[in-house]
């Protein structure tokens, strides 16, 4: 019997692992700098070395934010938890071991709310707990081909984060990671960028038949560092077990590495291959004990989080669903957003209008520079003033978006500007109407076109007018001129 | 040259040294002279020295006396010149663990217990002789030499800071630091004749101490009296950022408790350490120093501490468990010994850790590898975890009855070399009663109580927590009876 492969058969059942490294100054278990980027293996000391006789002493700090986080995905706080030794051996690793949470982690369950295709979701993690990163192999460093190890990474304060396998598609595991990540950079614990690895996911993906209540056998995905990827990767195993299945072969439980060049995964090792960490409890580290107090306190600096925002944007505010999601989107749009609008002052019509801007004009800009609006020299309180500018008929549309690009790179006070370039807003009827007469008398032919109604170039008259005004004019005094002057239309 | 003047100024207990220092009768560089002089003449018989940094040692015994000549001399140990197990970190020496696998090491910092023996004016003559990673009862294992008793130079110091009790028997220095995880300082120190304590665990601070297990490992003084170990340990016990596991109770004035005396302390004898392979000269002389006791004022009780028969079981679980993970940093990649010539990883790995790694260190990476593993960690690992804390518990109940527990530290006097090297069974059966001590995290002191068959014999006192004042009291009554203890003869005889 042959039969079509049906990807719509299947189910598919995805859980993922989020790492994520916390925004401390100081490394997990030592004082040494988190900084990114310092030449290799200059933000190291006999304790991220793994030199004989080092103990580690925990960073208050890593505890600080796990609890923060954990709240904020719903968790249940631990009031003790405890660190476990990870043992394997690499080079970046070197103790030979990795400190890491395993039996009492410091949060479980939890979760959080995903939409997609207008439909909500909540899903459910199984545990977050605190560990510290490897270093980095380096090769192809030296002229004799020998590998080198950067251990400048080791024992920066990570978070895995893990879910249940709660996703059913790979759209719903991007838009979870995108959910988790807009939690993780509200709250200023995680900086949320994928391409540098502070902010990774391994995905467990396995499909089973429709209707069936056994889960089929998981491959673990590493190695994607984008949203996009992520999609693809998932997409792709999706395809390949199914093909397995539908085939009668087994899909073997194993690691597999995206390859983003060949849109593929590849197997990367077996279940026998599988390391046997060998976990127990770290006897240098006493167990971590959690108190009411530092609950309290975390729970007190809670931010207000995305979809609670979006949620406002849309209800108290009136934008739509869209223009939440992209204020929301990232923490600095939406700061942006609330503090301009504050400045402005307002209800709906003012929220939108500074929506609009943010997601149009400004969005553009810092898409065209790469600048997040921390980055930016136009302030929320300078915005608010070009729109109170627009408002009041000091400047026009097109003198507005002048403005606004030019505080957006060089800062200033824009009713300084106006004056300084001469943007105010041309509304003088007899102003305008020399203008007018000017642009009509010399274009003989196309008044007569226009008047034979041949032709409506309205449009070619009001930016004739416009020009000879460079581009100040009122646009309703030009238009309601040029309609007089050419006798209706 | 040792002359009978260095002789003099050697046999000083490390108290005699301190008055005469502070009486201003004699200089530090005098008595470190002597010291360097004294292991020239020695240390070639005995082995309790893996280095010696004699110009170091010159230089901190100046400094000494030009503060004491300025009036500012620190303390009780302010020139005198002691030396520490080759397990701690000293920064610019050479540090090896008696190990291969650390060949070249030179330490960027010091641990903590050296830092503070130096900030409170101590000499350091250099690193002490120890069993590889401080896996040994005998000293044996020492990738580098093997260390004699000075007491009778066929036999073994015990181990594994075999270097820490033979240097004070020999009269090498006036105090030691050593480290104790099933019986370290307390077997040694009963070997040779001289007092050692291990203190509660996380009475001193482990770090730059180099780990073989963990939640064992405990730093502790030794010295040839009680007054000279409670001075030791009142230097380095204490609080310290760097080790968590520390206790943050700051530190006694074990000197002030020294001479409380025995009357009405109620000594614990229990009764499954007097049976079995216990030698019948060594229980005469911790039953004789029991009754001493007894005339003294203190009173003895009968205990019992039903699960230490599996103490040592336990033990070898847990500690090679935590060895397991401890030695998987001697890679090859960062420090001490890498295999030359090899070019793939994984023959890194092997190659540098098969001619690092000594037999006794590989034994227990393999027994606490195979512990841990997937289907044997509840087994084994979180079993020895469940009979660690009954053994707790078996303490705890006798302490409701008494305020030290005393018997013998090790079931006969020091064995001769090479007659345990085959048989590792019965290498670890000399830690048979003092292994418990260290998985119920209590402090232990060996103390001389005599001679068996013309070897030093000790008696063990296991005090409640972070009472090692009691213990020291306890000791000190037993020695002002016994008098000074004796000085080996074997040394003396020509070379």
């Amino acid at each position: 019997m042959t039969r079509t492969v049906a990807a719509s058969d299947y189910q598919v059942v995805i859980g993922l692992e989020v790492h994520a490294q916390l925004l401390t100054l100081t490394k997990i278990f030592c004082g040494c700098s988190t900084g990114f980027g310092g030449a290799p293996n200059s933000h190291v000391c006999p304790i991220c070395l793994g030199l004989p006789g080092v103990l580690p002493a925990l960073n208050a700090r890593v505890v600080e934010l796990a609890v923060k986080t954990g709240l904020a995905l719903g968790c249940a706080i631990q009031p003790v938890s405890v660190f476990s030794r990870k043992n394997y051996f690499y080079p970046d690793l070197p103790k030979g071991y990795q400190i890491s949470q395993y039996e009492l982690p410091i949060c479980l369950g939890g979760g959080l709310a995903i939409t997609v295709d207008g439909r909500e979701k909540f899903i459910r993690l199984t545990r977050i707990h605190m560990e510290e990163d490897a270093g980095k192999n380096l090769h192809d460093v030296a002229a004799d081909g020998s590998s080198g190890v950067d251990l400048n990474r080791a024992g920066v304060p990570l978070l895995e984060i893990v879910s249940e396998p709660d996703l059913r598609s790979a759209d719903e595991a991007v838009e979870y990671l995108k959910a988790l990540r807009a939690i993780l950079l509200a709250l200023g614990v995680n900086d949320g960028n994928l391409e540098e690895g502070s902010f990774r996911c391994d995905a467990n993906v396995s499909v089973m038949r429709k209707g069936a209540t056994q889960y089929g056998t998981r491959a673990e995905l590493k190695n994607m560092n984008s949203f996009r990827y992520l999609k693809q990767a998932v997409e792709y195993e999706v395809r390949r077990q199914v093909a397995l299945v539908e085939t009668g072969q087994p899909v073997v439980q194993e690691t597999r590495l995206y390859d983003p060049a060949r849109g593929e995964t590849r197997s990367m090792r077996s279940k026998e291959e599988a390391h046997d960490y060998r976990y127990f409890p770290e006897p240098d580290l006493p167990p971590v004990r959690v108190g009411e107090a530092l609950v309290a306190r975390m729970r007190a600096e809670q931010p207000e989080l995305p979809r609670a925002r979006a949620a406002r944007y849309q209800g108290s505010l009136g934008l739509s669903a869209q223009d939440a999601g992209v204020l929301v989107g990232d923490g600095g749009l939406a700061d942006f957003f609330d503090a301009a609008l504050s400045a402005r002052g307002g209800g709906a019509e003012a929220a939108k209008k500074v929506a609009n801007w943010l997601i149009g004009e400004l969005s553009r800009l810092a898409n065209e520079t790469g600048l997040p609006p921390r980055a930016w020299k136009l302030t929320p309180a300078r915005l608010a003033e070009v729109l109170g500018l627009l408002d009041a008929g000091t400047v026009n549309g097109a003198g507005a978006k002048l403005l606004v690009e030019e505080l957006f790179r060089h800062g200033g006070d824009p009713a300084e500007l106006v004056r300084r370039r001469g943007l105010a807003q041309v509304s003088d009827e007899g102003a305008i109407e020399a203008a007018v007469d000017a642009v009509l008398a010399a274009s003989p032919a196309e008044v007569e076109r226009h008047r034979s109604g041949k032709k409506d170039l309205t449009g070619f008259f009001v930016g004739q007018v416009m020009k000879a005004l460079k581009g100040k004019g009122n646009p309703g005094v030009v238009n309601a001129l040029l309609k007089k002057k050419l006798g209706g239309g | 040259m040792t002359t009978a003047n260095d002789a003099a100024l050697t046999g000083l207990s490390l108290q005699a040294a301190s008055l005469e220092l502070q009486a201003g009768a004699i200089s530090s560089r005098q008595l470190t002279e002597a010291c360097l002089a004294r292991i020239a003449a020695t240390d070639g018989r005995v082995g309790a020295f893996l280095a010696v940094t004699g110009e170091r040692a010159l230089q901190q015994a100046d400094r000494s006396d030009r503060r004491r000549a300025a009036g500012g001399a620190l303390g009780p140990l302010d020139g005198v010149p002691l030396a520490v197990k080759d397990l701690f970190l000293t920064r610019g020496v050479p540090t090896t663990a008696g190990s291969r696998i650390l060949e070249g090491f030179v330490p960027p910092y010091d641990a903590t217990a050296v830092t503070r023996l130096e900030a409170a004016g101590a000499v350091l003559l250099g690193k002490l002789n120890l069993d590889e990673f401080a896996m040994g009862s005998s000293n044996e294992h020492s990738a580098y030499r093997p260390c004699r008793n000075p007491w009778d130079l066929t036999r073994t110091p015990g181990g594994s800071s075999g270097g820490s009790a033979a240097a004070l028997s020999a009269r090498q220095c006036f105090g030691t630091l050593g480290t104790d995880t099933g019986g370290s300082i307390r077997l040694p120190a009963s070997f040779c004749g001289v007092v050692g304590l291990k203190p509660t665990y996380g009475r001193v601070s482990r770090y730059g101490v180099i780990a073989f297990a963990s939640s064992l490992d405990q730093p502790g003084p030794l010295g040839r009296t009680t007054w000279d170990v409670a001075a030791l340990l009142g230097a380095i016990a204490g609080p310290d950022p760097h080790d968590l596991t520390c206790a943050a109770r700051p530190a006694d004035d074990y000197l002030a408790a020294l001479e409380g005396g025995a009357r009405g302390l109620r000594i614990g004898v229990p009764r499954e350490w007097f049976g079995g392979g216990l030698q019948p000269e060594v229980e005469a002389r911790v039953r004789e120093a029991l009754t001493t006791y007894q005339r003294l004022g203190a009173t003895l009780v009968e205990i019992s501490l039903p699960h230490s028969r599996y103490g040592i079981a336990a033990y070898y679980l847990i500690a090679t468990a935590e060895a397991s993970a401890n030695l998987a940093r001697y890679d090859g990649v960062r420090f001490g010994l890498r295999a030359p010539g090899v070019r793939a990883l994984q023959e890194l790995y092997s190659e540098s850790r098969e001619q690092g790694f000594g037999a006794e260190p590989k034994r227990r990476i393999m027994l606490g590898t195979y512990a841990l593993s997937a289907g044997y960690h509840d087994a084994y690992y979180l079993r020895a975890q469940k009979v660690r804390t009954l053994i707790r518990r078996d303490f705890d109940a006798a302490f409701g009855r008494c305020d030290v527990v005393a018997g013998p530290v090790a079931p006969g006097p020091a064995f001769k070399l090479g007659e345990r090297t085959g048989d590792p069974l019965q290498m670890y059966l000399a830690d048979i009663f003092t292994i418990t001590c260290n998985l119920a995290a209590l402090p232990g002191l060996s103390v001389p109580c005599g001679l068996a068959r013309g070897l030093p014999v000790g008696l063990q006192l296991v005090g409640r927590p972070f009472d090692e004042a009691t213990l020291l009291k306890a000791a000190r009554a037993l020695e002002r009876e016994l008098g000074p203890a004796p000085v080996p003869a074997a040394l003396e005889a020509a070379p």
